[in-house]
């Protein structure tokens, strides 16, 4: 008996300090190719979370990271959002790096009326969902934007005239090409071609003999790190290296070692880079998550950075709006985002950014071009 | 220029398809079933082989051949585990059971490998030729030459020594086979680690030009299935050039109707293959005779 009471008391101990606590959930690919990724964003998070938890939480309240895998798949990714709405109670839920896997979250967390944050899907229907009541907020690259951003990269740089396309076959891929279509009829041009290749293609000769055929001087490249490499293999096996403007897939993994020698080919856009001249913030998330992690011994070991940074500002911002809603109730927390004023962050300084019309935080102006020189992402042109 | 460089890659993936697919018709044409998770046994080839050469610094020859033989090694596990039990029952459930043994490899991977894809570099594989205005690579020669020379080796095995003849026999008929002192089950196990192996050499040979990790063998066994079932899966060399068909195929398709359309075309050109010719392009029908 005096075990069962024990017990009960230990239960409802436990309940207690469940109740003190505010959830904040994690949807994303913890294993399989892009598992660097998913691990950089919980990181961002975590590092935001002690920061907030050290001056005593949110509404009195500590922070507390739940987070599940969802395998890079659409449906697990669904039942990991489940789990952790209905389970794990979440008051605001973050998402992973796969665009597909977000957009099929999308839907649930409109419904369920819980703010969906995501620090690194790119998808532009992600947040621009076409819900009357949109609970979808992003701190992270949005394709439509990234795509004007390639195209004046590849013809300031580059001087490019024909670029083709090569991307990945996926809805991530489709985003992709109609954003870049908009970017190029907006200036009157048309592609080289447009060709798509499966995540899990070995040779992708065939697609870039077309586009080299059709005379492009430029690549427009999306895909993942691995799809990613398997097209600057295939290149190398032809011989042939066009300027190639990438979206920022390489970053999420060991880009050199699966690329080869022609990785610091690929140009690609990140939001953030440690290296060069931090802010104050830049030197403190650095420091802490040097703490924090023992193999992060500096700047080239935060990889990729644009999973920690986004995930980092994303939380603070997220902090922000629940303290600005006075309470973890969907509805209320919403219009707490709405009515963030400024926010000195990681990335930038973010002065109200996010409106009803507005619910991604970064934009073009905010956009670093990188390359892969040995295993770090540095700015183009940057010596180690 | 295009259907020149398709068909470079066309031949090196088709020859990888037949391999795998030889896989299947090898344990097929003696038992009857298959191992259905042949990509994770064409996985298993690549991350032995990078384990040993990469990892534990071993030279790539013996590194390859001792990948191989763990791969064989596989193979009779999988018989063992996941094929005798239901088998010698009469049931089917080792269908389901190769898939799961399929899956177990592939998440023990996971644990054990890694979660993130390695890149297996090999100095020699990176030297190219220039073919009609094309960049042909060692590994790119190199591979549909191995396919075939193991198709041939399997052919002749086969044909000219006693065991393969041991072989044949359980093919035609195992009871009699068996009256005549014919070690079935043995022959089986050994269709099996043959099975493995050749996946194993698939995965070891694509390895250079993909990349190494725990799925990369799902689709490639999906594929090289289709293969199978398209050569008609009771003929060695039906099947390997069905691999050569398929592969070419999907790289003319690629070539000169666009990316789009490759998936599309090649398994609906599968469908219309077999609804014209049952059997497969190069099978017979199977006659029992009584």
């Amino acid at each position: 008996m005096r075990y069962l009471i024990a017990a009960l008391a230990f239960a409802l101990s436990a309940t207690a300090v469940h109740a003190q606590t505010i959830k904040i959930g994690l949807v994303t690919a913890l294993s399989g190719q892009s598992a660097r990724a998913g691990e950089a964003i919980t990181r961002g998070l975590s590092v935001a979370i002690d920061e907030i938890n050290a001056k005593g939480g949110v509404l009195g309240r500590k922070l507390e990271l739940a987070r599940r895998d969802d395998e890079a798949t659409p449906a697990k990714g669904v039942i990991a959002a489940r789990e952790l709405l209905f389970k794990e109670k979440v008051a605001v839920l973050f998402g992973g790096l796969d665009t597909p896997v977000s957009l099929a979250i999308v839907p649930i967390v409109n419904q369920e009326k819980i703010v969906f944050v995501g620090p690194w899907a790119a998808g532009t229907p992600i947040t621009k969902n076409g819900a009357k009541e949109n609970y979808v907020f992003r701190v992270s690259a949005v394709d439509e934007i990234v795509n004007r951003a390639m195209l004046q990269y590849a013809q300031k740089t580059f001087n490019a005239k024909n670029c083709g396309m090569i991307l990945v076959n996926n809805p991530w891929g489709e985003s992709n090409e109609k954003g870049l279509m908009a970017a190029l009829s907006a200036k009157g041009i048309k592609p080289a071609g447009i060709e798509k290749f499966e995540a899990n293609d070995v040779d992708v000769v065939p697609q870039l003999t077309r586009l080299k055929a059709a005379g492009a001087d430029c690549l427009f490249l999306v895909g993942n790190v691995g799809p990613s490499a398997q097209v600057v293999k295939s290149l190398d096996r032809m011989g042939w290296m066009p300027p190639i403007v990438s979206h920022w897939g390489p970053a999420g993994g060991r880009f050199t070692e699966l690329a080869g020698p022609s990785a610091p080919n690929v140009h690609f856009v990140q939001t953030y880079s440690f290296f060069g001249k931090q802010t104050p913030v830049g030197h403190k998330v650095l420091k802490a998550l040097m703490a924090k992690y023992p193999d992060i011994k500096g700047p080239g070991d935060v990889t990729p950075a644009v999973g920690v940074a986004n995930a980092y500002d994303a939380m603070m911002l997220t902090a922000m709006a629940i303290q600005n809603a006075g309470s973890t109730d969907g509805p209320k927390v919403r219009e707490g985002f709405y009515k963030i004023a400024r926010y000195e962050g990681l990335i930038k300084t973010y002065e109200r950014p996010f409106t009803p019309d507005n619910h991604d935080a970064v934009n073009e102006n905010d956009y670093v071009w990188t390359q892969f020189i040995d295993n770090q992402i540095l700015p183009v042109g940057m010596k180690k | 220029m295009l259907v020149t460089s398709a068909l470079i890659s066309g031949l090196a993936l088709g020859s990888m398809y037949g391999l795998l697919a030889l896989g299947f018709y090898v344990t097929y044409a003696v038992s009857s079933t298959v191992n259905f998770a042949q990509g994770s046994s064409m996985m298993l080839g690549a991350v032995f082989a990078y384990t040993l050469a990469v990892t534990f610094g071993w030279p790539f020859v013996p590194a390859a051949l001792a990948a191989l033989a763990l791969c064989a090694l596989y193979g009779v596990i999988v018989e063992r585990l996941a094929v005798r039990p239901f088998a010698r029952r009469g049931s089917s459930a080792w269908l389901m059971a190769t898939v799961a043994l399929g899956i177990i490899a592939d998440n023990a991977v996971l644990f054990t490998f890694g979660k993130e894809p390695r890149g297996f570099s090999l100095a020699w594989a990176h030297g190219s030729v220039r073919v009609a205005g094309i960049n042909v690579s060692y590994l790119q020669m190199a591979i549909p030459a191995v396919g075939l020379a193991l198709a041939a080796g399997l052919h002749l095995f086969s044909r000219k020594t006693r065991y393969g003849k041991a072989m044949l026999a359980v093919v035609q008929n195992a009871d009699a086979a068996r009256l005549m002192g014919i070690n079935v089950p043995l022959a089986i196990t050994l269709a099996y680690a043959a099975s493995t192996l050749f996946a194993g050499a698939a995965g070891i040979m694509i390895a250079p030009l993909f990349n190494v990790h725990s799925d990369m063998g799902t689709l490639f066994g999906l594929k090289a299935f289709a293969v199978a079932i398209l050569g008609g899966i009771t003929s060695a060399w039906g099947v390997m050039l069905a691999g050569l068909i398929f592969g070419l195929t999907e790289a003319l398709i690629t070539a000169l109707l666009g990316s789009t359309y490759t998936q599309l075309l090649s398994f609906a050109l599968v469908i219309v293959a077999l609804a014209l010719m049952p059997n497969g392009l190069f099978g017979r029908a199977e006659v029992k005779k009584v």
